[in-house]
């Protein structure tokens, strides 16, 4: 499909980051930001916070106290407790469902850039078929059938990341198998995983990689909404998009409750956006001359 | 001409073939047996088979595959076994409302988009376009349902202009049924003018630094009509290139929006039956929206290939 290719080229033509290899204040803001949150997830059994799931009914909706830092939400839960363990379902689901887009989608597309032919033709078909589903629709469909977990949903959030990564790691194959060290190694007599491997790969490697931060961002929005429509990890697990689903019922008494996760969310995605955008820009083939 | 579209059209038909066989291998394949579903966690293990039998789910897979395929072409895409509306039924109320959104929604993002983007591409590393830049970027790492909560907070909470939910259809009330659809186009339009606008501004900064925009100015034309006809007409095919990649995130959306706006669309068919297990439903209609999916990817890929003759005579 034409159309989507295009896409990934005229993206980079505007990405807001300048074409210099300086990174601004931004950049380790949000470098700052992701960190804080992976260290608030990594460590949420080490910290001394009320449990995420223990309701108080006398204590439903109450402002920040020195008990409830941020309060707490219409069952009386405390909200930086169920804030932080949402922190951990949107990472593990916004890293893990990439991983498998980029080890999967990575290798089909540097062997169908590889080798071409008939199996380059029956990789990129399987892709368009993949492609045919608007991904949200898709990842609905079969959470219905599957049920709701976490594990399920990662699995069908990578599958559908796979064609992107797949287009990726072809589109840089494609460029490189027909470059000098590449006809050197087959005229060496390398064998075809050596070439690939030992090769392709280490040069392959950094356009999916960049590619990956930005999936992360794309994940944990998909798996937020998931979840504010009920269809995400099941209760009483916290996750991001179920608390400001939840949230969204209390608008009028406590708008809080919808925006504390939301603006959690909002700077976390950003985050992943700015760092995968600067570092795409930074390893995109078509600018440094190698 | 006439071969382009012949190649493409062909290559239409195994795609739709297997964007069929998956939606049935995802509704067959997956556990959970159809008839249990239909009668309930007290149903006795003999009835259970009578209605295996009589749906035919005692069938070699691929049997069913061929036989439910069969229907499909037909038209009958079966019906909903908790309202007994057929799926086709379901699909054709609920279309005119969905597409209501999406044109709207896509008005609003072009009219918000396509300003910013020449006052941007004309004034490009000022003040004014780094900051829009940057506001783009912004709205970009904004999902669907954040703005929703956002503009329902402001307008529907707070100042009580729009109502929150609720819908009523065009005929009986025009100036209801848009009150109706200005907060959920307008979430929807927010996630859409921030693409338009970065990429329509990076082809104009382009466009406007060509020979015959120069030659424009040299004739004395108002900068108006340089800038909106001049300069804009070599974008169109930037802007149906974007229409046609928004379309998969603009259905994605409609889902969500429609869901939390209460609005009787295709979205909210497919998430209500999955909230209900109504599998037939949601069968049909996954596989309605993606045939027409795909068939709207070709048509974007058609009128690229009418407003760029590279294209026909390239390999697309």
């Amino acid at each position: 499909m034409a159309t989507l290719e295009l896409s990934l080229d005229k993206d980079v033509a505007v990405s807001p980051v300048k074409r210099t290899r300086r990174l601004g204040p931004l950049f380790w803001v949000a470098i700052a930001w992701i960190i804080l949150i992976f260290a608030a997830a990594g460590l949420v059994g080490v910290l001394p916070l009320p449990s995420p799931t223990d309701m108080d009914m006398l204590e439903r909706r109450a402002p920040a106290s020195a008990l409830h830092w941020l309060g707490t939400d219409g069952l009386g839960r405390d909200e930086l407790a169920r804030l932080i363990y949402g922190a951990r379902i949107s990472l593990i689901v916004g890293l893990c469902a990439p991983m498998i887009g980029v080890t999967i989608g990575g290798a089909l597309g540097m062997l169908a850039g590889y080798f071409r032919g008939r199996f380059e033709t029956l990789v990129v078909g399987s892709m368009d078929v993949l492609l045919a589903f608007p991904p949200l629709v898709l990842a609905l469909a079969v959470t219905a059938y599957l049920g709701q977990s976490l594990l399920y949903l990662t699995c069908i959030l990578g599958v559908l990341g796979i064609p992107t990564f797949m287009r990726v790691a072809r589109a840089a194959t494609l460029t490189l198998a027909r470059r000098e060290f590449v006809i050197a190694a087959q005229a060496l007599g390398a064998t075809h995983a050596r070439i690939l491997l030992r090769e392709l790969l280490p040069n392959v490697f950094l356009p999916p990689v960049a590619f990956f931060l930005l999936g992360v961002a794309v994940f944990i929005v998909v798996e937020g909404s998931l979840s504010f429509l009920g269809l995400g990890v099941p209760p009483p697990i916290s996750s991001w998009g179920s608390m400001i689903g939840e949230g969204r019922e209390s608008l009028d008494v406590a708008p809080r409750l919808a925006f504390i996760p939301a603006i959690t969310m909002f700077l976390t995605v950003l985050s992943f956006n700015l760092v995968g955008d600067t570092l795409r820009a930074l390893t995109d083939p078509r600018q440094g001359a190698l | 001409m006439l071969g382009f579209v012949a190649r493409r059209l062909l290559y239409l038909i195994p795609v739709l073939v297997a964007v069929s066989l998956l939606t049935f291998l995802i509704a067959s394949l997956l556990p959970g047996d159809l008839a249990y579903v239909i009668l309930g966690d007290q149903a006795t293990p003999e009835k259970v088979e009578a209605l295996r039998h009589d749906m035919g789910l005692n069938q070699p897979i691929w049997w069913r595959y061929l036989s439910w395929l069969g229907h499909v072409l037909q038209g009958e895409f079966g019906r909903s076994f908790r309202t007994g509306q057929t799926v086709l039924q379901a699909v054709a109320e609920r279309l005119p409302v969905s597409f209501e959104l999406m044109i709207l929604a896509e008005i609003i993002g072009l009219a918000i988009g396509v300003p910013f983007a020449i006052a941007c591409a004309v004034r490009s590393g000022s003040a004014f376009d780094r900051f829009m830049t940057g506001s783009a970027f912004g709205m970009l790492s904004v999902p669907t349902f954040l703005s929703a909560i956002l503009l329902i907070y402001l307008f529907a909470v707070e100042l009580r202009w729009l109502p929150a939910t609720g819908y009523v259809p065009f005929q009986e009330d025009a100036v209801g049924n848009l009150r109706f659809f200005v907060l959920p186009a307008l979430t929807l339009a927010f996630a859409e003018w921030p693409g338009i606008m970065r990429v329509l501004r990076s082809d104009m900064i382009a466009t406007l630094q060509e020979d015959y925009i120069a030659m424009a100015k040299a004739k004395g034309l108002k900068p108006s009509r340089i800038l909106f006809v001049h300069a804009l007409k070599p974008s169109s095919l930037t802007l149906v290139t974007i229409t046609g990649i928004n379309i998969g995130r603009l259905i994605g959306g409609a889902v969500i929006v429609e869901t939390i706006f209460a609005l009787p669309g295709i979205g909210r068919l497919l998430v209500g039956a999955i909230y209900t297990r109504d599998l037939i439903i949601l069968q049909g209609v996954v596989l309605l929206v993606a045939a027409g999916f795909v068939i709207m990817n070709f048509i974007v890929d058609m009128l690229y290939a009418v407003l760029d003759p590279r294209i026909r005579h390239g390999h697309a």
